[in-house]
C-alpha cells in the first residue's frame, strides 16, 4: 500500500508513466489573465517547481483531464521572448529547452493585435502552441467581437475563446489540449517569412548550424537569434547539450556567414 | 521631409502616429516588441512628477518610457 501511495503522489511529475503526463507552458503577456486562467485549470494546487536551467519557475500546478494528467506552468508576462529581461529569458529558455508538450498563449481579446506578436515569436520556437482568447467578456463589452475560428485559420494552429474569470470556455479549451495531443487537430503554424536578403542569410547560418543542434530544436529559429547576433542561444545549447557541441568553433563559422 | 518631432515633445493628452525609429540595435527590438512600430497611434497618458518616465497608451497597454528613448522615436501629429 504504502508503494502505492508514493507512485500515486509522484504521478503527475517524474512517473515513467510519460504516456499520460504533459507538460503545458502558460505564455502571454502581462495581465492578460493567465493566473486566473492557471487558477481555474489546477484549482490552485500549487507548487514551486525546479526546472532545468538557472530559474525556479514560481507557479506550477496539477490537473487532470479525459485520463491524461497534465502539469501546468504558469511562465511571467513578456511581450516578446528577445532576452531583453531575465523573464523574457525564462520564458524563452522553458519553451525551447523544457520543450512543453504544448505551449498555451494567453491572449487579451480587447488588444488582440499586441499579444500576437509574442504568439508569432512563440511559433518560431515551436508548432505545438494553442492560443487562449481571454477576456472576451471585456472584449464584449467594448464592442469587439473576436471571429476565434479565422484567427485559428489564420495563424495555422488552434484556439479557443474564454472569459477565465467566470469559467466560460474551459471546458472546451481542455478538450482542445486533448484533441492537440490525440493527434486528432491538423497543426500548419503560418510561418512568418522575411525579405528575400535576410532569408538568405537565415538560411546561409541555418545550413552551417544544423549539423550540430540537436534535432529537437528549431534550427530556423536559432539562426534568427544568430542574426541578431544573440550569440548567448549557442551558449544554452552547449549548456543544455552538455557534450562536445563546438561553440567556438561555430561562432567563427557563423560569423563567416553574418551580413 | 525629415520627422523634426519626437514622442518626447508631445503634450499629455495628444495622440500622435509613429513615423520613424532612430534608436540602433537591441533597443530598437525592444521598442518593437511593445508595439512601437511605424504607423501604430500612440496617445501620451501622463508624465511622472520627475517628468521622466512618461507613460503612453500603444496598441491597448499602457508602457512607460524614459525620456531618451521617446526623443528618438519620430512622430506625426495627424
Ligand atoms: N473580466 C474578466 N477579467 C479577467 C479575466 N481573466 C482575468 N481577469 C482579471 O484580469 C486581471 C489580471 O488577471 P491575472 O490572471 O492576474 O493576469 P496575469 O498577469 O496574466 O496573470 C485580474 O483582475 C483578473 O481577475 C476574464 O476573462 N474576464
Ligand atoms: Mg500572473
Amino acid at each position: 500500500m504504502a508503494i502505492n501511495t508514493t507512485l500515486l503522489s509522484e504521478s503527475t511529475e517524474n512517473s515513467p508513466d510519460k504516456q499520460n503526463n504533459f507538460v503545458i507552458a502558460l505564455a502571454g503577456n502581462p495581465n492578460v489573465g493567465k493566473s486566473t486562467v492557471f487558477n481555474r485549470l489546477t484549482g490552485l494546487k500549487q507548487h514551486t517547481g525546479n526546472w532545468p536551467g538557472k530559474t525556479v519557475i514560481k507557479a506550477e500546478g496539477t490537473f487532470s483531464h479525459r485520463n491524461r494528467h497534465y502539469t501546468l506552468v504558469d511562465l511571467p508576462g513578456t511581450y516578446s521572448l528577445h532576452t531583453s529581461s531575465s523573464d523574457e529569458e525564462v520564458a524563452r529558455d522553458f519553451i525551447c529547452f523544457s520543450r512543453p508538450d504544448i505551449t498555451l498563449v494567453v491572449c487579451d481579446a480587447t488588444c488582440l493585435e499586441r499579444n500576437l506578436n509574442l504568439v508569432l515569436q512563440i511559433l518560431e520556437i515551436t508548432d505545438r502552441v494553442l492560443v487562449c482568447v481571454n477576456l472576451l467578456d471585456e472584449a464584449e463589452r467594448k464592442g469587439i467581437h473576436v471571429d476565434i475560428a479565422m484567427l485559428a485559420r489564420q495563424l495555422g494552429i488552434p484556439a479557443v475563446g474564454t472569459a477565465a474569470r467566470s469559467g466560460r470556455g474551459l471546458e472546451s479549451l481542455k478538450n482542445v489540449l486533448d484533441d492537440m495531443l490525440a493527434g486528432k487537430i491538423a497543426i500548419r503554424p503560418r510561418q512568418l517569412v522575411y525579405d528575400p536578403e535576410l532569408e538568405r542569410s537565415i538560411n546561409k547560418i541555418e545550413k552551417r548550424l544544423a549539423p550540430y543542434l540537436p534535432a529537437w530544436i528549431n534550427s530556423r529559429w536559432v539562426a534568427l537569434r544568430v542574426l541578431e547576433r544573440d550569440f548567448s542561444i549557442l551558449e544554452h545549447i552547449s549548456n543544455h547539450k552538455n557534450n562536445d557541441f563546438p561553440r567556438q568553433v561555430l561562432k567563427e563559422e557563423v560569423a563567416l556567414c553574418l551580413p | 521631409m525629415p520627422h523634426t518631432l519626437s514622442l518626447a515633445d508631445i503634450p499629455i493628452g495628444a495622440s500622435v502616429r509613429i513615423a520613424e525609429i532612430l534608436t540602433p540595435g537591441n533597443n530598437r527590438r525592444r521598442l518593437l516588441d511593445l508595439g512601437l512600430v511605424p504607423g501604430a497611434r500612440v496617445e501620451i497618458i501622463r508624465r511622472s512628477p520627475s517628468g521622466n518616465p512618461t507613460a503612453y497608451l500603444i496598441k491597448g497597454a499602457v508602457i512607460a518610457l524614459r525620456n531618451e528613448n521617446a526623443a528618438q522615436i519620430m512622430v506625426d501629429t495627424n
